[in-house]
């Protein structure tokens, strides 16, 4: 063991002992984060701050939330909304903030996309990004049954349905999820497990490999601009904080990260007292009733898209039905993101509004996943169902035209 | 100024998806019906300007309700035990206490003249269904008779004001067949007899206020047919004011923490502003150094 001086302050003690020091230097104010960025940079640090209000909040929820059929639902309505001082706070903020959280993750996603932060050595942080986001989603699907309304029950119901479609195992694969041929009080403490449990321990392991998976690629910039970060640093630690590309992440970044992070909150508190029914469907305030399905099924909005792609395909073609057409292209929706990086074929990495193939690829997948949104809410009858169906393909064909395009912008720049 | 270009664009992205989502959905899977009438004005059986004589509708009503009715506010007890009650007519007669002050004066005289015709139940008892109400009409009173029987119920009905209104008008408008379990209340007719009377188990209304809102109660309670075609609830025919009452009571024990929330809500809000406000400083004065 190593000789230990007597320690002169705190600080000191605990340097000793834990090395803060060179520990803060490291997270803090020597971890370097480009200096040219836009107010999107600040998303992750929204998000860090979102997801730790849905811990705290989910916590205390924990403690008067009852995983059983017969009482589930009332006691998140009336235990925790009417009996526990500010239980209805904590509701809210945690069914809000669900929402919320995944407005924050797509903007920070087509961030990504946009500026082409996915390619040229940053592909792990893209992948353990869109790894987060799958947890996210199986983290909100499974929460959004516990409080065991008809939506709850009816969207559960036609989700763990799809898995029904897998070949061979389908049918078998459904039972397994839900723990009986129905959904019934077996799935819902499975997935109370999951979200308490189980998935947010993937996620804080997928976000502590998200924000190290940063730290050699670094984050990308509003130019994409490639530079020698030690040589930038040490400009700044010279003094030269004006001509230096960087800054540190202590307290430069953050400042600027906490002046976003106020207004956002701002938005997210007034959605939380007064603007919450887009989060708290008013249908799931009727406790779930296996034999009385609502008029319209519909999952939370940040699954419409996908949801579309699933129905888009309402028809058989060539043979294979549209149930099966369906499932394989949701299949596809949900893992395409993740190959990005190689779906990509031009080496720029720039802004797409620079890209002069990719930015009418960028704005039409937007144009396109509003639509499929927006449709993917809407009864699927007559007019709608055809443009499910043209928007699904479209989905589908841009993707699988995005190597073409950016094949041919590599080649129009001249490997630029 | 480049920011701002930004979130004008992001702006406008959410805003398009959220009309989408929400009002535009909204709009398509219920699309908007008659609005509420409060006069009953396609009821015209009865010539609701005659004036009631207070004497002669106690008469009347001693001679032809009070054998199935109670009127307990004016000396007329239940006849049996609200089980036998249920037993006998297949649902617990309404006690006519409050009558006269929640239902609305059209309405109430024109069910007098034929209840199912006023509760718009016409769907219910066809002649095919071989079902019946278990009040005949009176038809054959005389529309000043009726208006006399419409002046004495008037004449009894108690006044009651604020919240404790809102709780009787809920217990005599809604209370015979729907539960408030959040708020201890129980149907009068018990569940086998409401459920063989209904065709279904009426639904308990604690959180109603949640999952139907005040827009939608607002109309369905005026007319129920207008919003859910087929149903077995009547329309119970309740004055403007005694209907707001209903709902008042449904905000009560459904949302009772409404106000505390949205007192909070700008207190909240005004915290993050400050906060805001002052990031924004701290932000400016560490970026000057910077740039």
């Amino acid at each position: 063991m190593a000789e230990f001086k007597k320690a002169d302050s705190m600080l000191e003690w605990f340097d000793q002992r834990l090395g803060v020091v060179n520990f803060a230097k490291v997270m803090m104010t020597e971890y370097w984060i480009p200096k040219n960025i836009n107010f999107l940079w600040a998303m992750g640090v929204l998000l860090t701050v979102m997801f730790t209000f849905l811990v705290v909040s989910g916590i205390f929820l924990l403690m008067y939330y009852k995983p059983d059929v017969n009482m589930a639902f009332d006691s998140v309505n009336y235990t925790i909304m009417q009996e526990v001082a500010y239980g209805w706070l904590f509701r809210h903020i945690h069914a809000v903030g669900a929402s919320v959280v995944f407005l924050v993750i797509y903007i920070h996603m087509f961030t990504g996309i946009y500026y082409g932060s996915y390619k040229k050595g940053r592909e792990m942080i893209w992948i353990s990004g869109m790894l987060l986001f799958v947890l996210f989603s199986a983290e909100g699907f499974s929460g959004y049954m516990l409080p065991w309304g008809q939506m709850s029950y009816w969207a559960a119901y036609v989700i763990t349905e799809i898995f029904g479609g897998i070949p061979f195992i389908g049918d078998e694969l459904v039972v397994w999820i839900r723990g009986n041929f129905y959904v019934s009080d077996s799935t819902l403490t499975r997935f109370f497990m999951l979200h308490v449990l189980l998935i947010p321990l993937a996620i804080l392991g997928a976000i502590v490999f998200h924000f190290y998976a940063l730290r050699f690629p670094h984050v990308n910039n509003e130019k994409g601009e490639f530079f020698d970060f030690d040589e930038e640093a040490e400009k700044y630690l010279a003094g030269n904080k004006k001509e230096s590309k960087v800054v540190p992440f202590w307290p430069v970044f953050l400042s600027k990260d906490f002046f976003v992070l106020g207004f956002f909150m701002l938005f997210f508190f007034y959605l939380v007292f007064f603007h919450y029914n887009f989060a708290m469907d008013p249908v799931n305030f009727d406790k779930a009733d296996g034999l009385k399905t609502p008029a319209h099924i519909y999952p939370e909005w940040y699954f419409l898209w996908s949801y579309e792609v699933l129905r888009g395909f309402f028809f058989e073609i060539a043979g294979v039905s549209g149930k099966d057409l369906g499932l394989i292209a949701f299949g596809i929706a949900n893992a395409i993101f993740f190959v990005m990086p190689w779906l990509d074929r031009s080496p720029m990495v720039k802004p797409a509004n620079q890209r002069p193939y990719f930015k009418y690829w960028f704005w039409f997948l937007m144009v396109d996943l509003i639509v499929l949104t927006v449709y993917g809410k809407l009864p699927p009858t007559g007019a709608n169902a055809w443009v499910g169906f043209a928007s699904s393909m479209t989905f589908l064909v841009l993707f699988a035209a995005l190597p073409f395009i950016t094949k041919a912008e590599a080649k129009k720049v001249g490997g630029k | 100024m480049r920011e701002f270009k930004i979130l004008a664009v992001i702006a406008a992205l959410v805003g398009i998806t959220y009309y989408g989502i929400e009002p535009y959905a909204h709009h398509i899977m219920h699309p908007e019906v008659a609005p509420a009438d409060f006069s009953f004005k396609t009821l015209k059986n009865v010539d609701t300007t005659l004036a009631g004589n207070v004497e002669n509708g106690k008469v009347l009503v001693e001679a032809n309700c009070i054998a199935c009715h109670a009127i307990d506010k004016a000396g007329y007890p239940a006849v049996m035990p609200n089980a036998d009650a249920a037993a006998s007519y297949g649902v617990v007669p309404p006690d006519l206490s409050s009558a006269g002050r929640i239902y609305d004066k059209n309405y109430l005289a024109n069910f007098i003249f034929d209840p199912v015709t006023a509760m718009h139940l016409e769907g219910k008892y066809t002649p095919e269904s071989g079902k019946q109400f278990p009040m005949p009409a009176y038809n054959w009173m005389s529309p000043q008779e009726i208006m006399d029987v419409v002046a004495y119920l008037q004449s009894v009905s108690p006044k009651v004001e604020g919240t404790e209104a809102h709780k009787a008008t809920f217990e005599a408008a809604c209370g015979r067949c729907h539960d408030m379990k959040y708020a201890g209340i129980e149907a009068t007719t018990p569940k086998d007899n409401l459920k063989t009377y209904m065709g279904t188990t009426p639904p308990d209304l604690s959180q109603y206020i949640k999952s139907r809102g005040e827009h939608y109660l607002h109309t369905f309670i005026n007319d129920p047919q207008a919003l859910l075609h087929g149903t077995s609830m009547p329309r119970v025919g309740l004055t403007e004011a005694a209907q707001e009452e209903v709902i008042a009571y449904m905000e009560e024990i459904g949302d009772s923490k409404k106000a505390e929330r949205e007192s909070l809500g700008l207190w909240v809000m005004l915290y993050t502003f400050v906060f805001a406000i002052l990031a924004y400083l701290w932000k400016r004065k560490i970026w000057s150094e910077v740039h």
